[in-house]
């Protein structure tokens, strides 16, 4: 059984018709090739994997491509305004909130979800959200700073 | 992930009439643990219905000393609620306490309940706030609905509507998690009901339970004195690499010291 899927990613229309086992990830990285998104786990813990389905953060690796039917996806590819970095890419970039840069996608993601909802957290509010990010490099501290960096630069 | 179908009902009818004519289908809430567990090949249903779009398992809803809440309400939206949040605040800081934001943008309270894990939330929520559980033909109380690990009173193709939880005169839920999944290693709900001091505890054992001589005590005098009184057998509690029975034990009495605190 191939099912009939339409949905929106990075605002572009995608139509086709998907196995219903086809994860959202695997037409991210497989179909689309848009690879920011990564996979870091099997057990839908690591966060790796984070990407926005009708403006929430979710984890692609654990929703079908058909339960997206007719949604509104948005990946790490979708962020940046053609040249010109989201702040939260460039706070990334600017704080060192990075070192290998495999969680970095999904951090972002699940940082923009925060910073939409709670434009001013706190130290401990982002520590919070971040739960389900793990990064195995830079035991958390820039990253925290990178979010409090881009907060401050998207409120001016 | 093995090959299925995959169906996307839009009630509780055509959700019930796909069970019946399919080969070992699964109900899908979330897929928060239905699908990390077929992706490891550990559950192989023919047939996926899904029941998120069914709108009869949507809202919250309130009277004057109840809350009810659909089986597909996510977690964030119990924790975001106003109502819930207003009329039993335990019960959105359990909402809140759940795994992580993207585990709560998915994961459902029916889904939760139906799958009853020993380390879930939702059990002790349930259990402790004395809830009803309505599904597509009963409703049941939760001191009948939970019954072994992984383990419930629905029938494999009974569906849960909503859930339906009497406004406490107080209550709290506190949690030692888990500090990789946040799961509770030992949680525990208390709250004062009409009928009298209800104590869940969740994580401890193999299935959520009532901790009946704590309530016994507490219904004399509510004060996290009188918790220390009561000892916590580590008898037939979980071990693992995680806690041992001794631990856990112990963690018990500690959280309802501290649950008993919060809702005072
Ligand atoms: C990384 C991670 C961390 C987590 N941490 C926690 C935690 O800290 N605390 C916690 O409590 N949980 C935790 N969870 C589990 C999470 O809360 C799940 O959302 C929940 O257990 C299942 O809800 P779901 O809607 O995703 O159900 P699904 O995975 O879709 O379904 C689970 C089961 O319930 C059945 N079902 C679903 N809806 C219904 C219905 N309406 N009627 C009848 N049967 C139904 C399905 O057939 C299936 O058997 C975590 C999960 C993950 C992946
Ligand atoms: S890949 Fe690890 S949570 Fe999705
Ligand atoms: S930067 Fe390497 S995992 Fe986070």
């Amino acid at each position: 059984m191939r099912m009939k899927v339409q949905l929106s990613v990075n605002g572009r229309n995608i139509e086709g018709e998907f196995e219903p086992r086809t994860l959202l990830v695997d037409l991210l990285r497989d179909e689309l090739r848009l690879t920011g998104t990564h996979v870091g786990c099997d057990t839908s813990q690591c966060g790796a994997c984070v990407v926005h389905v009708n403006g929430r953060s979710v984890k692609s690796c654990t929703i079908l491509v058909a339960q997206t039917q007719g949604s509104q996806v948005q990946t790490i590819e979708g962020l940046a305004d053609g040249e010109k970095l989201h702040p939260l890419q460039a706070a990334f970039k600017e704080e060192h909130g990075l070192q290998c840069g495999f969680c970095t996608p999904g951090m972002i993601m699940s940082s923009v979800d925060l910073l939409n909802r709670n434009p001013d957290p706190s130290e401990k509010e982002i520590r919070d959200w971040l739960e389900g990010n793990l990064c195995r490099c830079t035991g958390y501290h820039n990253i925290v700073k990178a979010v409090q960096t881009a907060a401050k630069n998207m409120r001016n | 992930m093995y090959k299925f179908n995959y169906q996307r009902p839009n009630s509780v009818e055509d959700a019930l009439a796909l069970y019946k004519t399919s080969d070992d289908p699964k109900f899908v809430a979330g897929g928060m643990t239905l699908l990390p567990t077929m992706k490891l090949r550990l559950a192989q249903p023919s047939d996926l219905i899904d029941l998120s779009c069914v709108a009869d398992l949507s809202g919250i809803t309130e009277t004057d000393d109840t809350i009810t809440i659909g089986a597909g309400v996510l977690h964030a939206d119990v924790a975001a609620s106003k109502e819930v949040d207003r009329r039993i605040p335990a019960l959105s800081n359990l909402a809140e306490s759940i795994g992580d934001p993207q585990v709560r943008n998915r994961g459902t309270i029916g889904g939760s309940i139906a799958n009853n894990d020993p380390a879930a939330d939702y059990p002790a929520g349930v259990l402790g706030l004395n809830a009803t559980v309505v599904t597509d033909r009963r409703e049941i109380m939760a001191d009948d609905f939970f019954t072994d690990m992984f383990e419930t009173a629905l029938l494999p193709d009974e569906v849960v509507v909503s859930v339906r939880f009497p406004v406490p005169k107080r209550a709290a839920y506190v949690k030692f998690p888990n500090p990789a999944s946040r799961y509770a290693i030992v949680g525990v709900m208390v709250a004062e009901c009409d009928s009298g001091i209800r104590v869940a505890v969740t994580g401890a054992g193999p299935c959520v339970y009532r901790f009946t001589e704590m309530e016994e005590a507490l219904n004399k005098e509510f004060s996290p004195q009188v918790t220390g009184e009561i000892a916590c057998e580590p008898d037939g509690l979980n071990e693992d690499i995680h806690a041992s029975a001794e631990y856990r034990a112990h963690l018990v009495g500690v959280m309802v010291r501290r649950a008993v605190a919060a809702a005072n």
